[in-house]
Formats: C-alpha cells, sequence, structure tokens
C-alpha cells in the first residue's frame, strides 16, 4: 500500500485539460482519495533476442520528462518500480512483442509505469493487451533513439466498469519513426493521453486511433504533438463510433509548432459516426504555431450519421439495412484497424465491433 | 416470364418549400426481354420514376401502384425489391469507404440467393465479369466506387448486372459520362445479361447514341413527370432529328 505525501493541485473540472472528464466517475485518481493496491498486472512475452524486460526500481529509473498531469504525478509517486522493456541498438525484432494485462480488479487501483526504449536504429512492434477489470492510472513512456521504429498498438478492451487513465508520452530523437494505434471498445471510463515529443530533425510520428463507445460509456482521447525542432512530421487520424444513451468520446488533438520548428508538416483528422440519439461526440483540433516556415499544417473534423445514400445503395443490391449498416461501420474502421497487421486481433476487433453495433439495436 | 407494371404512379419529394410534385400518373408495363427507353428532356422526372420504384427514401408515393409478377413492390424494403428481382443501376453510384469490391459483390450474392455461393464458382464468375467489362483484376480490391472514373463507376454497375442476376433492371443514364469505347463495352455488357437471362430492361437517357447498341424495342417519351408519347425504335430517331421542343411546355 502505497501513501502519498505530496499535496496535488486536485482537478475541479474547470481545467482545459479536465473540463470534458467526469470527475465524479474517476474513483478518486485524480484528488488522491482512491485507494492504491500493489498489483503488478503488466505481463512480457517474448523470446528475441536483443528484447529485454526487467522491473527497475523507482529510485533508478528517472523520468526524462516532467509531467504536469496531476495523477501521472500521483503514479510517478507511487508506482514502485517501472516496467522497461529495451530493445538494442540496431535490433530488428521481427515479431511481435506483446505486453497483457489482464483479470485484476475493481477494489483497489493500480498505480503503473512503463517505459519503452528502442537503441538506435532498433526497429520493433510492441501490443499492449488489456482486458479484464480494470482500476488502473499507468504512465506509459517511449524513448526513441535516433533512426529507430516503434510500432505500438494499445488494445483497451477492457469489461464494463473498468476505469483506465494513461499517459503515453514519446520523445521522438532524429530520424526516429513512432507510430501508435490506440483501440478502445471497453471500459467504463478510458482517459488517454497520446503525447510525442520531437528532438531531432527528420523524426516523424503517426498517430492512429478507433474507438467506439456505448450507453454510458466515456471514452476520451486527448494528444499532444510538440514540433519543437526543424523538419519533423506528424500525422494524426482518429475515427469514432457511438451508440446509446449517454455515450460520450472526447478527441483532441493539439498541435504546437514552435518558433525553431521551421519545416514542420503536420495533419489531425477526427471523424465521429452517430449511430443514435443519445450520444455525444466532443472534437477539438487546435494547432498553435509560432513560424510560418512550415511545409504543411492542417486538421479537419467531421461528426455525422449514417449516410442515406450508401445505405440506399447496398440495399438495392439486395442487402438488409442491418447487414448494411455493419458494412459501413466495419468499412469506417477498416482504414485504420487494417494498420495493426495482424489478422488474429483485426478479426477480434470487427467482431467486437459488429457487436457493439449489434448490441447498440440498429 | 416477369412484368413489371407502373401503374397511375404519382410521386412527390419533399423539399423545404413542401411537397412538389414531381410524376404525375406514370404508365408502363416491362416484360422480360422487352427493352423500353425512356427518353426526356433534364428535369422531366426520369431519375424519379427510377429511384421510387427502388424505393429511395427521399421520395414518397402518392398515387398508383408498381408490381412485380403481381406483387407490390411499394410495400416493401429497399433489399425486398432487389430480392424480387429488381435492379437499379445508377446514374451516380455511390462511394462505399472501406468495403472492396470483391467484399460487396460477395455479401450482395449471398442477400440474394439466400446462401453464400460456392468460392470457387464465385471466383470465376466474377473473374469472367470482370474480363468482359475489360476490368482490371486489381479493381476487386478497391473500395467500392471510391476514387472510380465515371467509366469505371458504370462498369461496375453493369458488372453487378452481370454477376446479381435480376428480372427487371433500371439503367439510370448509364450512357453518361462515357466515352465512345466504355459505352460499347458497357452496352455489350447489358445485351448479355439480357441474352444469359431474358432480362428486361428499362433504360432511361437523355441521348439516342446508347440505343445504336442496345436496340429497345419501345421508346417512351417522359415530359413533365409523365409518359406524353409512345413507339417504337423510329421515335428515337425522330427525337435525334427534332430534340424534345415539341414535348416540352406542352
Amino acid at each position: 500500500m502505497s501513501l502519498l505525501t505530496t499535496n496535488y493541485l486536485t482537478p475541479t473540472g474547470r481545467e482545459e485539460a479536465w473540463r470534458f472528464t467526469p470527475l465524479k466517475r474517476l474513483g478518486g485518481l485524480h484528488d488522491g482519495t482512491a485507494k492504491v493496491g500493489d498489483r503488478q498486472s503488466l505481463s512480457y512475452k517474448s523470446s528475441a533476442s536483443g528484447v529485454k524486460f526487467e522491473r527497475i526500481s523507482r529510485e533508478l529509473a528517472t523520468s526524462p520528462v516532467e509531467t504536469d498531469d496531476v495523477v501521472m504525478q500521483r503514479v510517478r509517486e507511487g508506482a514502485h518500480n517501472v516496467a522497461t522493456l529495451t530493445i538494442a541498438a540496431n535490433t530488428e525484432v521481427a515479431e511481435t512483442i506483446t505486453l497483457s494485462r489482464s483479470a485484476q480488479g475493481l477494489d483497489s487501483a493500480e498505480f503503473s509505469r512503463v517505459r519503452i526504449e528502442l537503441g538506435a536504429h532498433a526497429r520493433a512492434t510492441v501490443i499492449m493487451e488489456n482486458t479484464g477489470d480494470a482500476f488502473l492510472a499507468e504512465d506509459v513512456e517511449f524513448v526513441l533513439a535516433p533512426g529507430s521504429n516503434l510500432t505500438f498498438v494499445s488494445l483497451q478492451e477492457w469489461n464494463t466498469g473498468s476505469t483506465h487513465l494513461a499517459k503515453h508520452h514519446a520523445i521522438v530523437d532524429r530520424d526516429a519513426s513512432f507510430k501508435s494505434i490506440t483501440v478502445t471498445v471497453g471500459g467504463s471510463l478510458v482517459r488517454l493521453l497520446p503525447s510525442v515529443e520531437f528532438i531531432g530533425q527528420g523524426a516523424s510520428c503517426e498517430l492512429l486511433g478507433v474507438y467506439f463507445a456505448t450507453e454510458g460509456q466515456f471514452f476520451e482521447h486527448r494528444m499532444f504533438v510538440d514540433h519543437k525542432v526543424p523538419n519533423a512530421k506528424s500525422r494524426v487520424n482518429y475515427k469514432g463510433a457511438l451508440a446509446g444513451q449517454g455515450a460520450h468520446t472526447v478527441w483532441i488533438g493539439d498541435v504546437f509548432i514552435r518558433a525553431a520548428a521551421e519545416g514542420t508538416d503536420t495533419y489531425e483528422l477526427n471523424r465521429n459516426l452517430l449511430l443514435s440519439d443519445g450520444a455525444r461526440a466532443d472534437s477539438v483540433p487546435n494547432l498553435e504555431i509560432e513560424t510560418g516556415e512550415i511545409v504543411g499544417a492542417g486538421h479537419a473534423s467531421t461528426t455525422g450519421r449514417f449516410d442515406d445514400e450508401q445505405l440506399f445503395y447496398l440495399m438495392s443490391r439486395g442487402i438488409e439495412l442491418s447487414d448494411a449498416r455493419r458494412l459501413v461501420v466495419r468499412g469506417f474502421f477498416n482504414e485504420i484497424v487494417t494498420e495493426i497487421g495482424d489478422a488474429v486481433i483485426q478479426d477480434r476487433l470487427m467482431d467486437r465491433i459488429d457487436n457493439e453495433l449489434a448490441k447498440a439495436g440498429s | 416470364m416477369s412484368t413489371l407494371e407502373i401503374r397511375g404512379l404519382q410521386v412527390s419529394v419533399n423539399t423545404d418549400a413542401g411537397a412538389v410534385e414531381i410524376l404525375k400518373g406514370v404508365d408502363l408495363t416491362i416484360k422480360s426481354g422487352e427493352t423500353h427507353a425512356i427518353m426526356g428532356p433534364n428535369g422531366s422526372g426520369k431519375s424519379t420514376l427510377a429511384y421510387s420504384i427502388a424505393g429511395h427514401p427521399k421520395y414518397s408515393i402518392t398515387g398508383g401502384t408498381v408490381t412485380l409478377d403481381g406483387v407490390d413492390l411499394l410495400e416493401m424494403t429497399v433489399d425486398e425489391r432487389a430480392k424480387a428481382g429488381l435492379f437499379l443501376a445508377m446514374q451516380y453510384p455511390v462511394e462505399v469507404p472501406g468495403v472492396s469490391v470483391s467484399n460487396f459483390l460477395r455479401t450482395a450474392v449471398t442477400a440474394l440467393r439466400g446462401e453464400a455461393p460456392k468460392l470457387r464458382t464465385w471466383t470465376g464468375e466474377v473473374k469472367d465479369a470482370m474480363e468482359a467489362l475489360k476490368m482490371d483484376p486489381a479493381f476487386a480490391t478497391r473500395n467500392v466506387n471510391e476514387g472510380f472514373s465515371g467509366g469505371e463507376k458504370k462498369r461496375h454497375e453493369i458488372m453487378q448486372l452481370e454477376l446479381l442476376k435480376p428480372k427487371i433492371a433500371i439503367l439510370d443514364e448509364t450512357d453518361s459520362g462515357l466515352d465512345v469505347d466504355a459505352l460499347r463495352i458497357v452496352s455489350e455488357g447489358v445485351v448479355r445479361a439480357k441474352e444469359a437471362n431474358n432480362l428486361g430492361v428499362l433504360l432511361i437517357t437523355h441521348y439516342t447514341r446508347i440505343l445504336r447498341y442496345i436496340k429497345p424495342d419501345f421508346v417512351h417519351v417522359f415530359a413533365n413527370g409523365k409518359i406524353v408519347e409512345e413507339g417504337g425504335a423510329e421515335l428515337a430517331e425522330k427525337l435525334e432529328a427534332n430534340g424534345y421542343a415539341e414535348y416540352v411546355g406542352s
């Protein structure tokens, strides 16, 4: 059991970063009243050489960056160690490395710290599979040395009732590429903060995500891409569907192009499909630009319902309404889900999406 | 032998300014093996006829009947009409992002036949249909109508006509936007479907050029929401020479 001593500023809900989040449903993770257990639910599976997984005690694992998020500050103080995955320089890991969490329990919270470090010119794909009952606050850091390449897939397939707050912060050095695919389809409340910080020229990131919220679910994806060096490239594409009373999703895309970041190329996109009444999608792209010497900067956000013309076209070929809707929704998510590159996981997610849609009473 | 029978069909569309009547009593009978051309000026209601028979939600039927072999089509949902044997080749086929042509076709044929087709024979059928329309095999992996050229969209419509084997097909300005070669390829597809399945065709067009490839048995002139003159193939030649002027404003 951890005892937290520091007096953090508890969010009130009026702060920009918290204005959409239902604080009452955080189980006290934001104000320090949550009971924190000693679980370590993360397990590791890989036999590849050049890959090392170890738990480094808190005292020896200094974080490369400060965090301004109060929950993450508590996690850093409360977690005893940092689960660290290291891929050695010049190692190309062909097989996917799996980190999984399952069946944790809701009686007390887990504070977890994870760090994934790639040496220079290393290349790997890491999948984090989250299933079971979670009451979790998680600080995940990625450190990408020059020329390295990481694809990170995080799957939130939590059981009903789960609460999951996490920050995914990537520090991307010269000519390194970070690609993340975030899938959120389960849990009561999920709030993920993917962020990227470019520290060397020629760095790039691609942040992709899909989410599907049904009755009563709250899913927030709030990203921040910090262009602080020249000639970096970022792409963001999140797609969500919502169905059912009280389904609520939030997508925030903050991109900051600092004065030094000449030659920046950035584009972010969020699309939402509202499948029923009573659901709410918030979508806020934010672009702050301190230099005009850039390649491109743009964003787009759309929220819409089923397209009658698409459904008519499919049905005019004999396809029933429910099947036509299923095709359209699968098609909507297909672009991003296929990026995962694992047929078993893709099929499982598509089946789950079908089920969510069926549950929503199409 | 099938018969599509349209009697006194009246259709209106809802606009901001209220309901506007577009079809003002259309009578038409199409039997298997027959080709009927409907010709008329823009805005005469030709496409409304096509879409209201297929069941597009935008249109309200305010009077009349449409039956296929005596069964009321107007009571059916859009997919039920297709299952009854109706097909509409659209003037502007709709993009369906993320859904491949092969997945779309397999889903449609499964719905129409009531069971999934045998994979091997089906793959062969699709391949043959694509070859006959001179389509690149890579076409099957593309998303439905997404990024298709005008000609590709029309070939894709006629490929579905050949694969889905309806009893009656309505072709809504299938010739528009096609160059001479594409027009010939697409027309040959319609003729093949006619010969293979004794298809009845309702061909909606603005121009006579497609009628050189698909010979009509009957020509109907459409103006102001109804049929104003009927005849054989010779009527199309008269329209080619004189235009629609005598029918408009009458």
